[in-house]
Parts: structure tokens; sequence; C-alpha cells
């Protein structure tokens, strides 16, 4: 049953290994904690998707299943994004269009058509978590790569009297601007697949 | 804005693929020959123009008169399916030839994130129902233009040497990113000089 949660972490990673979701891994990895926003979204969209069709499974007709499918996952997107809206109006501005777009990631769609529809609660709770937080932890290292080298800095929560901004000394005054940027972000994708595919080959091999 | 204005946006500044990152997943998937590179964009050209007039109507004759905008998320993705199937049956009939062409990307198209995008940033931009059309059009043909841009240098990349853990994929971004480089030359600045 642990296998269900295990697996989405490293070795099934919907970015890195399933390459799935890419919009929003890179359009909002700027900054640590917009990965952090847009990982907490879509672990609970995930979550909410995956019971609602683990429980309806008997019941929504075969054909029309992929429109259910949406429909249920569109619900839990708006819920999202009213909260976002309402409590952290900062952090919804600054992810923009993509809050409303995790009703498009293909990682949620997917684990419904490939997971949910097809097993028990419990183990679609499990893959979910194991997805989401994989999803999450996948955006949270490109946007470090990201940040740090573009920005300088390590945007977090703002907790007491710390500002929630770490500077990396150095960096800060002059950062590699073109990590922050769109070709930035394509360029570590490229890299970072690129590694995980060749400890994926040195693993095989042994 | 005016039109051109319009234009130049969605298919150089804020090309959707390259500065936006809305399509990538047809973009890396769908890039390996250039036949099916140039189907996949005019497929979703037309997709996205149809869809930024329909979410355009939804939007403002019923979302906006019974004050429900917080169900639009859920509206536009029901519209962009019910159009994505309507297209298939309405091509499907009329011309068989486009249907044979077109046919196997329109489903993968709903989930496509760019044709939702165009229809939330008409939206957040206030666009009238003419300029959301050109908007929906225009960032279609962004589309376009990336993938053929891209199905052609992967094709030259095939007879290339590249380090094996790059082979596919990898070698799509980082493709990618050097194509979004290129593409940062196109900026406001071009847009003032082109049209004062």
């Amino acid at each position: 049953m642990l296998k269900e949660f295990t697996k989405g972490l490293i070795k099934e990673n919907p970015v890195f290994i399933i390459v799935l979701g890419l919009c929003p891994a890179l359009g909002v990895s700027t900054k640590v904690i917009n990965s952090l926003g847009m990982g907490a979204g879509v672990i609970f969209v995930l979550l909410g998707s995956n019971i609602f069709v683990s429980l309806l499974k008997d019941f929504i007709p075969d054909k029309v299943r992929i429109p259910a499918y949406i429909v249920i996952i569109a619900s839990f997107v708006t819920i999202v994004e009213m909260v976002m809206e309402a409590f952290i109006p900062a952090l919804y501005d600054s992810l923009g269009v993509f809050v409303p777009l995790i009703v498009v990631n293909c990682i949620i769609l997917g684990r419904a058509e490939a997971f949910a529809n097809k097993n028990t609660i419990k183990a679609s709770i499990l893959d979910a978590l194991g997805m989401g937080i994989g999803f999450t932890l996948a955006l949270i290292l490109i946007a470090l790569i990201r940040e740090v080298f573009g920005l300088g800095t390590i945007t977090l929560f703002p907790i007491g009297s710390f500002s929630g901004v770490i500077e990396i000394p150095g960096l800060v005054d002059s950062p590699v601007r073109v990590f922050g940027l769109a070709a930035g972000a394509l360029l570590v994708m490229g890299f970072l697949k690129a590694l995980f595919t060749w400890i994926e080959d040195i693993r095989r091999v042994k | 804005m005016s039109y051109i204005g319009i234009i130049i946006t969605f298919v150089f500044i804020n090309n959707f693929i390259l500065t936006q990152f809305l399509g990538l997943c047809p973009f890396i998937g769908v890039s390996k020959d250039v036949e099916s590179a140039v189907g996949m964009g005019f497929a979703v050209t037309f997709v996205m123009a149809m869809a930024s007039i329909a979410s355009w109507i939804i939007y403002h004759y019923v979302l906006v008169p019974l004050d429900i905008v917080f169900l639009q998320t859920i509206s536009f993705i029901l519209v962009i399916a019910a159009l994505v199937q309507l297209v298939e049956l309405v091509i499907q009939k009329i011309s068989p030839a486009l249907y044979k062409a077109l046919g196997i990307f329109l489903p993968l198209i709903t989930t496509n994130c760019a044709v939702l995008g165009i229809a939330l940033i008409n939206v957040r931009n206030d666009y009238n129902a003419l300029e959301s059309f050109i908007a929906g059009i225009a960032a279609g043909l962004g589309f376009l233009l990336a993938i053929l841009l891209m199905s052609t240098i992967r094709a030259k990349l095939d007879s290339e040497w590249i380090p094996k853990p790059f082979r596919g994929i990898p070698i799509a971004f980082v493709t990618g990113g050097l194509m979004a480089l290129a593409f940062m030359a196109f900026d406001n600045a071009l847009l003032n000089n082109l049209l004062g």
C-alpha cells in the first residue's frame, strides 16, 4: 500500500519522469513561494478529484466519464481559486492565469483516468498525495535553481520578524538574469530531465 | 490596443509557448515530425479562434448578467470540450480530407492549456468580441510558428550526435530554451517602433 504513495515521489515523478504538467511547472517556478502555492493547490485538487472519481467510479457511465471528471476537477479548482483570492491575494496575483489552468493540468486528469477509476479510495488518496508531493518537489527544485541564480534570493513565507526572503551573498547584486526569464526555465528543465535520465540509466546498468 | 498590435503581441512578444509556457505538452510531444506539427498547429489555431468567440459570448451574455463570474473556469472548460466535439463532427461531415489531417489531434486539444489560457487571458485583458477573436487567431499562429520551427530543428537533430542522456525530450527543452532566447528580441520596444 505504501508503494502507491512513494512511487510518485521519484520513480514515477510526474514532472521529470512522466513529463506531465509542464506548463505550470515552468510558468510559476520563478520564485520558491510560487512553487509552494501552486503545489498546495494541485495537491488539494488532485486529492479531491481522486477521492470523488474513486467514489463515483461505479455510477459514471463509461461514455461520459471524461467530461464528468473534468466537471469534478473544475469544481475543486474553483474552490482553490476562491480560497486563494480571499486569503492570500498576493500569491493569487503572482500565480495569475495558472490557478484556473490547474483544470487542464494533465497530471490530474491522468491520475483520474489511469488510477482512481480502477482503485479503492484508500489507494487513490495515497496515490494523490504521492503524485501531488512529487509534483511539488519537482516545482521547488526548478524554482530553487531559477531563483537562486536568477534573482539571488530564496523567497519563503514571512514568519514573525523574518521577512521570508533569504538573500544569497554575491548573487543578489549580480544575478544571472536569464535563469529568471522564459528561456532559463526551458534550459533548466532540459538539463534536469537529462540528469534524471542519466541517473535512471546508471541505476538500470547496476 | 490596435488589431495589428494585438497580432504582433500574441505571435511574437507574448508567444504562448516560448514566453507564457502555455501548450508545452504538444510542443514537446507532437513536434517530432513536420507534418503532424503543422496539423496540430492549425487544429489549435482553429479551436483557439472558436473558443475565444464562444467564451466571450458565455462570459458577457450568461456569466455577467447572472452574476456568476466565479463559475468561469467550469463553464469555459465545458464550452471548450463541447466545442472540440462539435468541430470534430462538423469537419468530419464537411471535409473528410481535413478530418484525416486534423482528426487525431482534436481530442488532445481539450486539455491543451493554450486554449483555456486564451479564453481566460481575453477576459483578463477586457477585450471586446473582435479583439478576442483576433487574439485567439494570433495566439494560435504563434503556437503554429513555434511548433513548426521546433519540428524542423528536431528533424535536423536526428542526424546529429547528441550525448545519450540528452536524447529525445531533454534536447528538445534545451532547443526550446535557445529559441526563447531568440524570441527575447521581440519586446514592447519593437511594438512602439512599429506603431508609434
